[in-house]
């Protein structure tokens, strides 16, 4: 009996070590969001979808098990600043007999300028846990967590990053939580030409995690760049109201 | 690293203004082989910096490349040598050195470490 290829990347295979991050509840909601945004990810036809962040491979792992079966041609990219984490993404992408590009690197320096406005599908599972400032970017994997004041040191170095990297058509998931305030990173993004919506809400016994995805939209974003702070939180407000309206009919 | 990747990779060094190709010193090639997919190829050509990309076929002990790259129409020897030399070749220990700084990022079981000391950023 021939054994089903995996939908996304199977836990029993994925790659470990004591100073990666392990899979967990935000892993596990970027790749449901993935997972309830397939056939759209299919239809969308992306040539290039990069990962920052990759950690143990898991969320990379899954988008290509995802897009493979009827995207063969994709080409993928992952960055993570863990060398140890870059290794144990290499061992769960051959664990899975698929492969990306890996490179050890803050955020996405070293691969900004050629693959410029080529990326067509963005992943980022930041960062995001508030901490004191100090702890974001120690060594080793306290640098998957610490996002310093609000969680949102490593986010907010990453949106014009993201923004550069993005083709016309380029979709961005981004894991948050409530007390990243995603309500500015909405504003942030939406100063930037990109409209905004959640994927996935998720209140765990520690985390309220928010997926969001972004992707550009000047004709109806162009009118509302002025936008005032005020306005995009209580729009957010009434979006996450209403998506967790939803789930629980 | 593969040249696919290798040909997007830029030096990120403060101050440097000729950012690629990086120089590969190779000390260790594993050729691994990859399915061959003529229209994935056709779409990589106009993407690909070509005199990087033999170069670094060439530090990797391939030389098969043509100097240049076919204009319109690419025949199959030609899109086997591309597609060999821009996936089937992995770097697993050596360095990317910047050809301005001189500065070397070491790859270590494939991974290139690009990370920069604090004076570099």
């Amino acid at each position: 009996m021939s054994e089903k290829p995996p939908r996304i990347a199977d836990i029993m295979r994925v790659s470990s070590h004591r100073e990666v991050y392990e899979p967990c509840d935000d892993s596990f909601a970027l790749v449901d969001a993935l997972l309830a945004d397939q056939t759209n990810l299919i239809n969308h036809n992306p040539n290039l979808c990069m990962e920052i962040g990759c950690g143990s491979g898991y969320v990379i792992t899954s988008l290509i098990l995802l897009l493979k079966p009827k995207l063969p041609n994709v080409h993928y990219l992952a960055t993570d600043t863990n060398p140890i984490a870059a290794r144990v993404t290499n061992q769960t992408l051959e664990a899975h007999g698929v492969k990306a590009e890996i490179v050890c690197t803050d955020i996405a320096s070293c691969l900004e300028e050629r693959p410029a406005g080529l990326v067509d599908v963005m992943v980022v599972s930041p960062p995001y846990v508030p901490t004191p400032e100090y702890e974001v970017g120690m060594e080793g994997i306290a640098s998957a967590w610490a996002g310093g004041e609000n969680g949102r040191s490593v986010i907010d170095r990453m949106l014009p990053v993201v923004d550069r990297l993005l083709s016309e058509k380029g979709w961005f998931y981004l894991v948050t939580l409530s007390s990243n305030y995603p309500a500015e990173i909405c504003l942030m993004m939406r100063k930037r030409g990109f409209a905004w919506r959640i994927l996935v809400q998720r209140s765990t016994e520690e985390e309220n995690l928010v997926i969001l995805k972004f992707w550009r939209d000047g004709d109806e974003v162009s009118l509302e760049k002025e936008t005032s702070t005020a306005s995009l939180v209580s729009e957010f407000s009434r979006s996450l109201s209403s998506f967790m309206e939803k789930q629980w009919r | 690293m593969r040249l696919i990747m290798h040909n997007m990779l830029t030096c990120n060094i403060k101050g440097v203004i000729n950012k690629s190709p990086l120089r590969i010193e190779a000390e260790k090639v594993i050729k691994k082989e990859v399915d061959f997919n003529p229209d994935f190829l056709r779409h990589m050509l106009a993407k690909i910096e070509w005199k990087a990309l033999v170069d670094g076929a060439r530090s990797m002990g391939y030389t098969e490349l043509p100097v240049h790259a076919p204009g319109i129409e690419s025949d199959e020897p030609f899109l086997r040598k591309f597609h060999h030399a821009l996936l089937e070749l992995n770097l697993e220990e050596g360095s990317l050195v910047c050809q301005e700084s001189g500065r070397k990022f070491p790859v270590n079981k494939g991974v290139p470490n690009m990370l920069l000391h604090e004076k570099e950023v």
